[in-house]
């Protein structure tokens, strides 16, 4: 678009975002910048504004307050119409009187591009994308995994600075998403798209992002690599709603944390503290005079979950399959990889 | 897109409208094209000036700002010239000013002024269209131009010809025949004894007009809506025969012109009737004139209204779930039992809505009241005696008026109350399957006994109508066939100098045509515009907009008559006797009906699909045309059908609009059946409603009403999801 994005390498900036509905604050305040060909996923429980944070970049609502650029251009009073970003809607927003070629070629036809030029690109792209034979169905004569591929093929076509999908799969069969939530990680790397991804599955965003933007309440509570959410997640909050944690309340002392029944190393200053342990960073030693009891066994096929107690705490831990079965009741002793303890602020 | 925009071209196009408006075109209406504000303002007539200047000025700003739209001054030098344009155009009238500031100000205003021509309504539209440009920049719904431009145009088009009107007819109500504020007469006007007498209920005198009014409105109600239900029943609740009868019975009151069936019912009932004169001679008494007067009118207002609440109603039963009365069943409960449990309190809201829907049709009716009143007269019709005719007295019309308006609101207020916005989704409601109750055989007997004589009677109205104007005098009887009225109507002659027309219907048959093919698609395109505006478009007072073209709707036809008499025959806007106000009152009007049809129709389209039109860059504009309008071509089609049926139909607001020039068909049938001459009133009206379904057969092939096939039902029903 412009010269200097180049020299700048970021795709969108959120400056104070803030964007009301009557009196419900939607976001509250983002400060976020998004480099070009990353993807980053917006992830958080229901109602905590990651839609309207995508729609915010679209242009689709436009920032009560503070600024948002996009390849370094304020674009914080441009409808989505003068933006050039993509977008691939959960419902697929085909558009159900024209052809899926008609429908591809939309946003090149829009910006100008000439019918025949438009349709030969859009060929192109359904073809690279694996729909060759369905040009000139009607959205409603395909499968709706290839309804979702050409949703993303026609944000693909308009060649947009930003790519947006919010909860692309959510419309998937369930079967199907792990194949395809790989084959738009795939595109985006292909085509070297700029890409923002709503979820709320965690999974799901631990498997295709870059960087994991967490989400609460209208406001950003962490960001980070998948792996720096899941093995130092900043709050309680993350580290409960990335994967399972077992959160503990104790004291630091001379970089050692206690609490009942636990004694590991961890890093800063003295006081009262807490800390996540993940389940898998416990191991469990069968000695009679263990301090923790077995309370449960959780068959998971992949896996077996106990959860143990240790004096007054219950803690979840997660044990390969191919070891034996513990029975409740059973004393056992607990080893915890201090490698993965972390210290909740 | 680049960062250093000066002007675009929709800025552009605006500006450039203002500037030529201003300097090239006749500002008034009446002046040619060197006429315009400037050359004006620069002679005598200096209060022209100001808009010249801040046109220049803008203009100005456009050549050296760097981003002329998002400029601090762009938006306070608009509602500068706006506000220069508006005070020059109200405050300078015909006679003089009737600011006394301006007169002191500008001693040459002393003159007056004509109303605005070419020049002024175009420099308002370019200013209207700055505003909302500027806005957008700002913001306004959601920084989208077009939006912005629409809803900006819209609001000042019903400011101008919905609600000042009628504030004008509401000044007029508290003002004298000179135009000085006069509260005692309109205390003197409110609490005339004419209007609140109640001696109809103790003696044989005549009752107050408002009191009439409201009796006519309760009785014509109750008997629709009764009636109704029993139509609604037999063709939801049981086998009988002749269902798809019904149904097309109910349609033929929308393209039957209002006074028609009043007419057929003197042909029949009247002094000289034909059933009159039957029965005179069979019980050998003289043949009265019992039609004429509540009785009458009650009959026409009934066959007239009952299709409207059959709709409703069969809607209602159509949306209940068979699933609970089956479900009374199951419990042990018998026909009688399941119905006045189950079905009847279910039905309560349905009967609700269809009472109020009938009584503000009767409050609205002008046409039969006209032609069978006799001495009963109503709200509606003492109106257009206050105005029309010898004793013109607009103070009185505008105090009338003003009831009437307030009665009706206040039932449009409880029909709202009472069921929301719901009412329209509940006509067209579709039950799950699933099969539905039988009627209790009592029930039954005793809606086939309401019934029975309802199709008699609308079967003889109609066929009077059909045959009435095809043979000498069906009054009488004699049913020798003859072109003869239809001759009188619509001779011509193709001659040698082309095709004449005598025939003395003629001119306002042209006229009608052409009336209603102007305003139909200008009502679709606002009604449409309106809805998808109300339905997507995000903006500041949005609900006020809604609310207010919903108001427009509740305006009865003879208040928005009169008052477009009290508002438009004065400068600024000065457009009494010509085919302009025609349309814009039949636009207004009818409106609202377009709107409902677009909004149920965007209801069922997922918004992400124009959406991603945005998104992909489309404004607006191409949105709505690529993506919007291909998707509810039904409601396009509705809303014009409706539009050009109405404008061939109506006639309570345009007998105030039409003048010699320009008569329209209703009108002139009107003057004939006041004439007595009513074998060419029905002729006419028969021809009227041929045309009319030619007219709408052309439309549907013109628009087509192609609905998306299955196929397409698969995404539709992931479409239905509400966007998130
Ligand atoms: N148009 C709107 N008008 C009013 N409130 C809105 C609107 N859109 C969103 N909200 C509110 O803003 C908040 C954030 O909504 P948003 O759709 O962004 O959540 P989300 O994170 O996408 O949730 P989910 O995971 O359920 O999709 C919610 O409380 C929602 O009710
Ligand atoms: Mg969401």
């Amino acid at each position: 678009m412009k010269d200097n994005a180049e020299t700048q390498d970021l795709a969108i900036e959120f400056v104070g975002v803030v964007k009301r509905f009557g009196d419900a604050v939607a976001v509250d305040g983002i400060d976020l910048a998004i480099r070009r060909g990353e993807l980053v996923t917006f992830l958080g429980p229901s109602g905590c504004g990651k839609t309207t944070s995508l729609r915010l970049i679209a242009g689709l609502e436009l920032p009560s307050d503070g600024h948002l650029r996009i390849a370094g251009r304020d674009v914080s009073r441009d409808p989505a119409s003068e933006r050039n970003v993509g977008m691939v809607f959960q419902s697929y927003a085909l558009f159900p009187h024209v052809s899926v070629l008609d429908n591809v070629a939309y946003g090149p036809v829009i910006r100008g591009v000439k019918k025949a030029e438009a349709h030969a690109k859009a060929r192109g792209i359904l073809d690279q994308i694996g729909l060759g034979g369905l040009h000139d169905r009607l959205p409603a004569e395909l499968s709706g995994g290839q309804q979702q591929r050409v949703a993303v093929a026609r944000a693909i076509a308009q060649q947009p600075d930003v790519i947006l999908f919010d909860e692309p799969l959510s419309n998937v069969d369930a079967k199907l998403r792990r194949k395809v939530r790989s084959e738009i990680r795939a595109l985006q790397q292909e085509f070297g798209l700029t890409a923002v991804y709503v979820t709320h599955d965690q999974e799901e965003a631990l498997a295709v992002s870059d960087r994991i933007v967490v989400m609460d309440k209208g406001r950003i509570a962490q960001v980070g690599t998948p792996e720096d959410l899941y093995e130092r997640p900043a709050s309680a909050f993350i580290a409960n709603f990335i994967g399972d944690a077992n959160l503990i309340e104790g004291r630091v002392m001379a970089g050692r944390f206690a609490a009942e029944g636990l004694d590991v190393p961890v890093s800063g200053a003295d006081g009262p503290a807490s800390v996540s342990i993940r389940p898998e960073r416990i191991a469990l030693d069968l000695s009679a005079d263990g301090p923790a009891r077995i309370a449960s066994g959780t068959y998971l096929g992949s896996r077996m979950e106990y959860a143990v107690t240790l004096g007054g705490t219950e803690l979840l831990v997660s044990r390969p399959i191919s070891e034996p079965r513990l029975e409740a009741g059973q004393p056992v002793a607990l080893r915890i990889d201090t490698g993965g303890v972390t210290r909740l602020s | 897109m680049t960062t250093t925009r000066t002007i675009d071209r929709a800025s552009l196009g605006w500006l450039g409208l203002l500037v030529v408006s201003t300097v090239g075109l006749p500002w008034y209406a009446t002046g040619g094209i060197g006429a315009s504000a400037l050359t004006l303002g620069l002679s005598d007539r200096p209060w022209l000036l100001p808009v010249a200047g801040l046109t220049f000025s803008l203009a100005a700003l456009a050549l050296i700002a760097r981003d002329w739209r998002r400029h601090a001054l762009l938006l306070p030098l608009v509602i500068a010239a706006l506000a220069a344009l508006l005070l020059q155009a109200f405050g300078i009238g015909l006679n003089g000013p009737v600011l006394p500031a301006l007169g002191t100000l500008f001693p040459t205003a002393a003159s007056g002024q004509t109303g605005l021509g070419l020049g002024g309504f175009l420099a308002g539209l370019a200013l209207l269209g700055l505003l909302s440009d500027g806005l957008a920049a700002r913001g306004f719904c959601r920084g989208e131009r077009f939006a912005s431009a629409c809803v900006i145009i819209i609001v000042a088009l019903l400011t101008l010809f919905v609600f000042f009107p009628i504030l004008k007819l509401g000044a007029a109500a508290f003002t004298d025949e000179t135009g000085a504020l006069a509260l005692g007469r309109f205390v003197e006007r409110i609490t005339a004894p004419n209007l609140w007498g109640l001696a109809c209920f103790t003696s044989s005198q005549s009752c107050g007009v408002v009191i009439n009014t409201l009796q006519l409105g309760i009785l014509s109600a109750t008997f629709a809506t009764a009636l109704g239900l029993a139509l609604a029943l037999l063709v939801a609740r049981t086998d009988f025969r002749f269902k798809r009868a019904l149904r097309a019975l109910s349609i033929l009151p929308i393209i039957t012109p209002p006074f028609v069936v009043g007419v057929a019912i003197i042909v029949l009932f009247g002094r000289s009737g034909m059933l009159t004169q039957f029965g005179a001679e069979l019980f050998d008494v003289r043949p009265g004139r019992w039609v004429y007067g509540l009785t009458g009118i009650l009959m026409a207002q009934v066959l007239a209204f009952t299709p409207v609440t059959f709709l409703v109603l069969l809607g209602t039963l159509e949306a209940i779930n068979p699933t609970l009365e089956e479900a009374s069943k199951t419990l042990g409960a018998r026909p009688l039992k399941t119905f006045s449990t189950v079905t009847w309190p279910l039905l309560r809201p349905g009967i609700a809505a269809a009472f109020l829907l009938a009584f503000i049709e009767s409050l609205a009716d002008f046409g039969n009241p006209i032609v069978l009143g006799g001495g009963y007269d109503v709200l509606s019709t003492k109106i257009f005696f206050a105005v029309v005719g010898a004793r013109y007295d607009l103070g009185n019309a505008a105090t009338l008026a003003m009831i009437l308006l307030g009665l009706t609101l206040v039932a449009f207020w409880a029909q709202i109350r009472w069921l929301g916005r719901s009412n329209y989704v509940t006509v067209t409601g579709k039950s799950d399957a699933g099969l539905v109750a039988p009627m209790p055989p009592m029930l039954k007997f005793a809606a086939i006994a309401a019934v029975l004589p309802f199709a008699a009677f609308t079967i003889a109205v109609y066929s009077i109508v059909l045959l009435g104007g095809f043979v000498t005098d069906i009054g009488r009887l004699d049913l020798t066939p003859t072109f003869g009225h239809i001759w009188t109507a619509f001779s011509f002659e193709l001659g040698t100098e082309g095709l004449r027309l005598y025939g003395s219907a003629w001119d306002s048959m042209i006229t009608t045509l052409w009336v209603s093919a102007l305003s139909a698609p200008l009502t679709m395109a606002i009604g449409i515009l309106t809805a998808w505006l109300v339905a997507r478009q995000d903006f500041a007072g949005r609900r006020a907009f809604e609310f207010g073209t919903m108001l427009s709707f509740a305006i009865p036809g003879t208040v928005v008559g009169v008052s477009y008499v009290a508002a438009f025959n004065v400068p600024p806007v000065d457009i009494t006797g010509t085919m302009i106000i025609l349309v814009i009152s039949f636009v207004f009007r009818n409106m609202p009906v377009g709107m409902r049809a677009g909004m149920a129709a965007l209801a069922q389209i997922d918004r992400s699909m124009e959406e991603a039109s945005q998104t992909m860059g489309a404004g607006g504009a191409k949105t709505l045309r690529n993506v919007v309008l291909p998707l509810i071509r039904p409601a396009i089609f509705t809303a014009l059908v409706y539009s050009f049926v109405t404008a061939m139909t109506a006639v309570s607001a345009v007998i105030f609009l039409v003048s010699a020039r320009h008569n329209m068909a209703t009108a002139y049938i009107m003057g004939r059946v006041e004439n007595g001459e009513y074998a060419l009133a029905i002729a006419y009206s028969a021809v009227l409603m041929v045309v009319m379904v030619a007219c709408v057969a052309l439309i549907q092939l013109l628009v087509g009403k192609r609905q998306l096939g299955r196929r397409t039902g698969m995404t539709g029903a992931t479409a239905a999801q509400p966007a998130e």
